[in-house]
């Protein structure tokens, strides 16, 4: 492998990993503030890129697509806390992960009555259809380097939130002690309400940005949700800076295992990873729950 | 168990008194749910138009068709066609899409006596050694459409040709399929996991490699996503792209939409073929479903009429299960795909061409057919099939 | 039987498992009353996946435990004894050492004891984690499995690997339809039996103490994790004689019973039966699989059905079927 080819693989690696951090950090911050597991994040996404597909379908506008598919992403999310998941904070891990599980062969069931069950097409945008050459030898489709580039502004523009504002303050002090937070007079239910829409907002992106490159299909968001838990468990539950430098991990060992392993321990790789993490660091890497 | 035995002689003596009133009992079991929900649905849709197209009758008898859904599962494939022989005493198991669901169900239904009449999985085991006298197969054999891309790029010079599939057997069939016939130089040979989403590593190794052509098996969504994909590195234009029809065909083409355009398929039918037999099927089927037919359906269709073809030529009688067999092995029918006829070992014996994927007059990819690669082409497991043991 | 669903009674135990032994036991009969003999296939396969899901209850229910690698240990079973099938069928060694065979008084033991081992050593790592991440842990594991056989291409890869040969039990034919049937029972009832005792004994009492407050049984000088990971392996075990009973019955097995999926569709089994006793299992699997053949055959839509069900059962019937049954009883008792 020469430097060129070792760049662009570093390049695919990082780009799958920031993909997987859009998803993982809404998940990371609903286990962590409202101590639930929601598998319903998958379809989120799934969501997002129909929604999006379908108005591209009826404007032939990317942009316009994507501007309106997130809010209305966020607010199926919120829709959907509001009517079912609220009422499973303080149940199990276990109920939660039924209901979430149920609503998974519900909100499937529904797409494809919408929708069908033929893949829907969504187009790269015109503009970013094309290739960048970086430097030397390595060119590098456009419109994955907009997922990096987005991914990198939401990875930082979360961190500010999360580490420098007063609502992020809320978050942080829900996270770590729920009792606590709503003593000092935080409105708990709001923070729930809010990370919950912006958590679905994400996922809806990561779902709209993955569209042109994958499949928009029912069924589309299960594959991502199993990464994205992966990430968010080698993270540490309720850790932004976890999800992230576990997101990239997965990301660049997913793509060196592919092309240099024979392919059955490829795909092996990220969960051996992940066991022998979990072995070595039982709450992760980056536990944020004392 | 005297009670059981009293009514299965009850049941036997009416089912012989009784044959010509009998509706021609088919079990189809395919994948109608989940992810790969959509090719169950195709391939009913073909079959019950290959139906209605010969008068809603199969040989003169009415035919009633219960459907079964697997879910891609084997065990329930299995179980299903338990119910079908057992509680609905179907004479005919179709519709089976996944070849893992085919392994799970030939046995017993073969064991029971009943028929296996694929109208989509081919598994090479059955195709060779497994053969059996009340197994066939109308669609393909998986192979064989692999073979003929051999062929054809044999006949193109080409030199150094990168070949990718999932890691599965059906992937490695097809590669070895192609590597069969083709005489040139492997540029690279990948197997990629079962249901991967992002190509994007796979696509920077290839490019590295600077091949004459890309050679590729990607069913379903992996199709979608590794043509997208590959488009978008910008390789469409450099190093074309050659699969089999079912990477390239109307179930996953909407999908890919402009990424496919300039691409090769080798197929046994595509939409425009130009028999009436073809050109009515497209016709009728886009009035009834509203969509551009793909391969899969146009197998189906002929598999309900290679059925009622084969059952008219013994009055029906579908209870001689002899006869049955006989007329199927010699059956004639106007077939979609022009040329065809069962092989020693009950797979097709049909024509390949090669098919370009271009726009049609609505802006919708579909395949054009372009020169015939092979005639009469057969696959290359008959020969361990000794259907006379059977 | 109007004891609260909390407190134990060993005794309605043995009396509700016998009742399910003995309709279980008469499904055979009706079948051939009503000439219907493909109700027997449906009753072997809810026994089978009953083994299974009673399995998983022993961890899941008394121990607290959420396993998704459950399906993989099911997997493990299925393949050992088609393995020893597809050795013995082309008299070819395995690991070029053993010779193979189609005698399933030696697989079906064998598959208790591969399974049990590797959960075993797949247990002693994921007990080291606890909550979410040992739900998340036990994925890995069941992922793990599944691409192990999906790259085993000698015995089928993803295809799965078919069962040419007749099985036999100790020389006998065993896959004849009532025999198998009545085996698979016989194992179902010595399954329930063993886990109803094991559950009421001292070990029991620590294995579901340490599931409410693992602080208080520390404090008292017990280390949890033993009875834990004994309680895991026995469940492995368990799963495998499960999972080697489907394949022995199907002929068949591929990695395709081994997908997470499986691995939940086993956890909403014990929760539809009710988890706090040995039995409830079997009534969710018997519910799970019929009404998964009816729904199936009623609209291809039918998973939105199965879902809100799911959803159901978890907002309104949280002890699972026995619940409805305490509650039927209770107005009968009334009335």
């Amino acid at each position: 492998m020469d430097v060129a080819l070792f760049t662009e693989q570093l390049l695919n690696g990082v780009q799958l990993g920031v993909q997987l951090f859009l998803m993982a950090a809404g998940l990371t911050l609903v286990f962590g503030i409202m101590n639930m597991i929601n598998l319903t994040h998958g379809s989120l996404y799934m969501i997002g890129a129909f929604v999006a597909a379908a108005l591209f379908g009826h404007t032939g506008s990317f942009l316009l697509a994507l501007v309106i598919a997130v809010p209305a992403t966020a607010l199926a999310g919120a829709l959907l806390e509001a009517a079912v998941l609220r009422h499973f904070y303080h149940r199990g891990h276990l109920d939660q992960v039924l209901v979430t599980f149920g609503l998974i062969l519900v909100l499937n069931e529904i797409v494809k009555m919408i929708w069908g069950a033929v893949p829907v097409p969504l187009p790269v945008p015109q503009l970013l259809s094309g290739s960048v050459t970086l430097f030397a030898d390595v060119t590098y489709p456009s419109f994955r380097l907009a997922i990096l580039g987005v991914g990198a502004v939401v990875a930082l523009g979360l961190y500010a939130v999360v580490a420098h504002t007063r609502i992020g303050m809320w978050v942080r002090a829900g996270a770590s002690n729920r009792d606590i937070a709503s003593a000092m007079g935080v409105n708990v239910e709001l923070i729930f309400s809010l990370v919950f829409a912006a958590g679905a907002a994400l996922a809806g992106l990561a779902g709209i940005m993955a569209g042109p490159i994958n499949a928009v299909q029912v069924g589309m968001g299960e594959p991502v949700l199993i990464l994205a838990l992966v990430v968010t468990v080698i993270g540490g539950v309720g850790s932004i800076k976890g999800a992230f430098i576990a997101a990239l991990m997965i990301g660049v060992v997913d793509t060196f295992g592919r092309v240099l392993l024979p392919p059955a321990l490829g795909s092996m790789m990220i969960f051996m990873l992940m066991a022998v993490i979990l072995a070595w660091r039982p709450r992760g890497l980056f536990p944020v729950h004392g | 168990m005297k009670i059981a035995s009293i009514a299965l002689a009850s049941l036997l003596l009416l089912s012989a008194s009784a044959s010509a009133e009998e509706p021609v009992k088919i079990g189809f079991i395919s994948t109608f749910s989940g992810p790969s929900g959509q090719l169950g649905q195709e391939l009913l849709d073909g079959f019950n138009l290959g139906i209605k197209s010969v008068g809603g009758k199969l040989g003169g008898r009415t035919v009633e068709v219960i459907k079964g859904d697997d879910q891609a599962k084997p065990d329930v494939g299995r179980q299903l066609a338990d119910k079908m022989i057992e509680s609905d005493r179907v004479q005919i198991i179709t519709g089976i899409n996944f070849s893992n669901v085919m392994l799970a169900v030939a046995k017993p239904v073969l064991d029971s006596g009943a028929f296996i009449f694929s109208v989509n999985a081919g598994p090479s085991q059955y195709a060779g050694k497994l053969c059996n006298a009340h197994y066939f197969n109308e669609s393909f054999q998986n192979d064989t459409l692999p073979e003929a891309m051999g062929l054809y790029l044999n006949s193109k010079q080409a030199k150094r040709v990168y070949l990718m599939a999932p890691n599965y057997p059906a992937g490695k069939d097809f590669l070895a399929g192609f590597k069969r016939t083709f005489k040139g130089q492997i540029a690279g040979e990948v197997y990629t996991a079962f249901g991967q989403l992002d190509y994007a590593a796979e696509i920077a190794q290839l490019r590295a490699a600077k091949p004459d052509a890309v050679f590729f098996f990607y069913p379903g969504g992996m199709g979608i996503n590794f043509v997208k994909q590959y488009a978008q590195a910008g390789l469409t234009k450099e190093v074309k792209l050659y699969g089999p029809s079912f990477s390239l065909d109307q179930t996953v083409l909407p999908g890919m939409g402009d990424a496919a355009i300039g691409a090769y398929a080798s197929a046994f039918w595509t939409e425009d073929f130009d028999n009436p037999a073809s050109k009515k099927f497209v016709a009728d089927f886009e009035a009834a479903y509203g969509r551009v037919p793909s391969p899969n359906a146009a197998n189906a269709y002929d598999g309900a009429r290679i059925l009622d073809a084969a059952l008219t030529s013994i009055g029906g009688k579908i209870e001689d299960k002899a006869a049955f067999r006989k007329a199927l092995e010699n059956v004639k029918f106007d077939s979609v795909r022009g040329h065809f006829r069962f092989n020693t070992n009950h797979y097709p014996i049909q024509d390949s061409y090669l098919a370009e994927i271009v726009k049609d007059a609505k802006g919708r990819p579909t395949m054009k057919k372009l020169e015939l690669i092979k005639a009469d082409q057969a696959d290359s497991y008959a020969s361990q099939c000794n259907m006379a043991a059977q | 039987m109007a004891s609260s669903p909390a407190s134990y009674r060993p005794s309605s135990d043995m009396m509700a498992i016998t009742v399910i032994v003995a309709v279980l036991a008469a499904v055979p009969v009706v079948a051939s009353l009503v000439g219907d003999p493909f109700l027997v296939k449906i009753a072997t396969r809810v026994v089978v996946f009953a083994i299974a899901a009673v399995a998983l209850n022993l961890v899941l229910g008394f121990g607290g435990l959420v396993s998704l690698m459950h399906a993989g240990l099911f997997g493990i079973g299925g393949y050992v004894v088609a393995i020893l099938a597809f050795h013995a069928d082309d008299s070819s060694r395995l690991f070029d050492l053993f010779p193979g065979t189609t005698e399933l008084s030696i697989g079906l033991p064998l598959a208790m004891l591969v399974a049990g081992a590797a959960a075993a050593v797949m247990g002693l790592v994921s007990l080291r984690t606890s909550g979410v991440y040992f739900i998340m842990i036990t994925l890995a594991f069941n992922q793990m499995l599944y691409y192990f056989f999906v790259a085993l291409q000698q015995y089928g890869g993803e295809d799965g690997l078919q069962i040419m040969s007749d099985l036999t039990l100790f020389g006998h034919a065993a896959i004849g339809r009532m025999s198998f049937y009545y085996g698979c029972l016989v194992a179902l009832a010595l399954v329930l039996v063993v886990v109803q005792r094991l559950i009421n004994s001292r070990f029991g009492m620590v294995l579901r103490a340490s599931s409410q407050n693992e602080r208080r049984l520390t404090a008292i000088g017990i280390a949890p994790l033993r009875y834990r990971l004994t309680a895991f392996a026995l469940s492995g075990a368990i799963a495998g004689l499960a999972g080697a009973l489907l394949a022995a019955g199907q002929q068949f097995i591929s990695p395709a019973e081994m997908s997470w999926v499986r691995s939940g569709d086993l956890v909403v089994m014990c929760v539809l039966g009710g988890m706090a006793r040995v039995w409830g299992p079997v009534l969710g699997a018997a519910v799970f699989l019929v009404l998964e053949i009816v729904l199936s055959g009623w609209s291809t839509h039918w998973q939105l059905a199965f879902g809100l069900l799911i959803i159901l059962v978890v907002v309104s019937l949280r002890g699972g079927l026995i619940d409805l049954l305490h509650l039927v009883g209770r107005r009968g008792a009334s009335r």
